[in-house]
């Protein structure tokens, strides 16, 4: 295991070792949910019922305003929340990534994107305790998810990809900016109104369409997971939306990883 | 051939005041076309290491003393791969380890052995490996049932003995260490000097900072003195420990 640093490790290197050693992000992110278990036995479930009762209150008071019949967007909202709370959690854990990890940043060359990795991978396991939520509403309303399910797979990867990146940039630029993950929370929150979460598509009047749902980055990155899942493909729009946002942000990241990757530690 | 090479290293560190860390000031500083902003927007810069060049060869055992702010714990973490020189050239041949702080990653809510394998990861252990020596590092800390209780409930030696036994179980080419680790009760310190000394010993590069006298000559054959970044003295360790302690 000869090692050798005469050059400066490039953004490429930390990314590929870093997923070559994906157990020890994938233990690390699992020790952060496997803390919410040692004190109460619920555990992570805990974030789960807060999900579900936020979805029934709101669901209900939306769909009750809107007019819209619960059997339709009970699901809806039940899936818009809980991805939304995947996409912000992540890029809101994303700005602190390096800052939250600065002790063994500054004592073990561990590749950065590690860091990363378990912010995702916590997050991603907690996805799945919530997602359990979504069986139940189904059941409720006795519907079935149809064949297009299979497609929220390929969206998974898409969505992971661009959150990813995203959380690579901001967690350097927050390190260094200490208060842009305000400004990011603030985008967040306001992200979740102008997207299609708590109202549906078609509850807005066609011109408004445009702007806050094809020129929403949200919008497409909620679509190709979300309408999978209620029994629709999803446009051709959201799936090459999405695919480009993933191939130029990975581009653009790992050139900025490389260009800073060795004053990061000195930022911290 | 395991060796270490540095070239000119030089460690600038940015020191950044509230307002430089703010993203807001620097762009209004760039509105104003850095009028206001070369005034406030505080650079200021630390030099932490000053063109210092060494080269350290297999067998070498070398320590590092000075005073505190000249340099030591910047120069092992540029050492271990943490900093990357602002200037300069180093060269690592061979899989460093550093003892800088056995206690890092210890997770107070979780139980002994889920520590041992955090830990164990975090050093670049893979899982088999971990497992393979989890039994020589649960039995030499001695701390039985124990292991399967939360470390938050152990005393502070308790603690010490199983960051230990964790970090000593690797077998690095390169060892850098800050300061001596032996720790705990009477009992405990000398198996754990006796097995520091049995890894400092197999060890083909030791790089160890130290304040005391009779533990650099007992383990260094060259000392490197530290002084505001830079070295002011290098050579074998009677003579530059002669000169920085006053000859004895």
């Amino acid at each position: 295991m000869a090692r050798t640093t005469s050059h400066k490790i490039t953004a490429w290197e930390d990314v590929s070792s870093s997923i070559a050693n994906f157990q020890l992000a994938a233990m690390l992110g699992w020790q952060d949910v496997a803390q919410r278990y040692r004190r109460s036995s619920l555990g992570a479930f805990w974030l789960t019922i807060n999900m579900g009762v936020l979805i029934g209150a709101l669901g209900l008071v939306f769909g009750t305003i809107f007019g819209t019949p619960m059997a339709e967007f009970l699901p809806f909202i039940c899936l818009g929340l809980i991805f939304w709370g995947y996409f912000s959690q992540i890029i809101n854990d994303g700005c602190g990534t390096f800052i939250a990890s600065s002790d063994t940043m500054l004592q073990l060359p561990v590749p950065f994107f590690t860091f990363i990795l378990r912010t995702w991978w916590r997050n991603t396991i907690i996805l799945a305790h919530n997602l359990v939520i979504f069986p139940i509403v189904l059941l409720i309303f006795a519907q079935f998810v149809n064949f297009y399910a299979l497609l929220a797979i390929p969206g998974f990867i898409l969505v992971s990809l661009n959150l990813l990146w995203v959380a690579v940039v901001l967690a350097i630029l927050c390190t260094r900016y200490r208060d842009l993950t305000q400004i990011v929370q603030n985008i967040m929150q306001v992200g979740m109104y102008v997207t299609p979460i708590m109202w549906m598509p078609n509850h807005l009047p066609g011109k408004a369409s445009a702007l806050m749902m094809d020129l929403n980055p949200f919008y497409h990155l909620i679509s190709v997971i979300r309408n999978p899942l209620l029994g629709d493909p999803g446009t051709g729009l959201n799936w090459l939306v999405v695919t480009a946002m993933a191939v130029i942000g990975w581009i653009v990241a790992l050139l900025f990883l490389n260009r800073y990757r060795s004053r990061i530690t000195y930022w911290l | 051939m395991t060796s270490m090479l540095l070239e000119n290293v030089t460690v600038d560190f940015p020191i950044y005041n509230a307002k430089s860390r703010s993203l807001k000031n620097q762009v209004l500083s760039m509105a104003t076309g850095g009028t206001i902003g070369s005034n406030s927007d505080g650079h200021v810069v630390i030099r932490g290491l000053d063109g210092v060049s060494m080269s350290l060869q297999e067998g070498d055992r070398l320590g590092l003393i000075g005073h505190n702010g000249s340099g030591k714990t910047t120069l092992l973490r540029v050492m271990s791969g943490v900093y990357h020189p602002s200037a300069g050239d180093i060269v690592i041949n061979g899989k460093c380890t550093s003892l800088i702080n056995i206690s890092l990653g210890i997770d107070p809510e979780a139980t002994g052995r889920q520590n041992i394998a955090i830990r164990g990861a975090l050093m670049g252990l893979r899982k088999r490996d971990i497992a393979e020596r989890q039994q020589e590092i649960e039995d030499f800390s001695e701390l039985g049932n124990f292991l399967d209780m939360p470390v938050r409930t152990y005393s502070t030696g308790m603690q010490l003995r199983l960051a230990f036994s964790i970090s000593t179980v690797i077998q690095p080419e390169i060892l850098i260490m800050d300061e001596w680790l032996a720790t705990g009760d009477e009992g405990f310190k000398e198996k754990a000097n006796e097995r520091l000394h049995d890894l400092v010993n197999k060890t083909k590069i030791l790089i160890v900072a130290s304040h005391s006298k009779e533990l650099l000559l007992k383990n260094c054959s060259r000392i490197i003195w530290l002084e505001h970044g830079k070295v002011r003295m290098d050579g074998d360790a009677e003579t530059v420990a002669n000169a920085y302690f006053g000859p004895s």
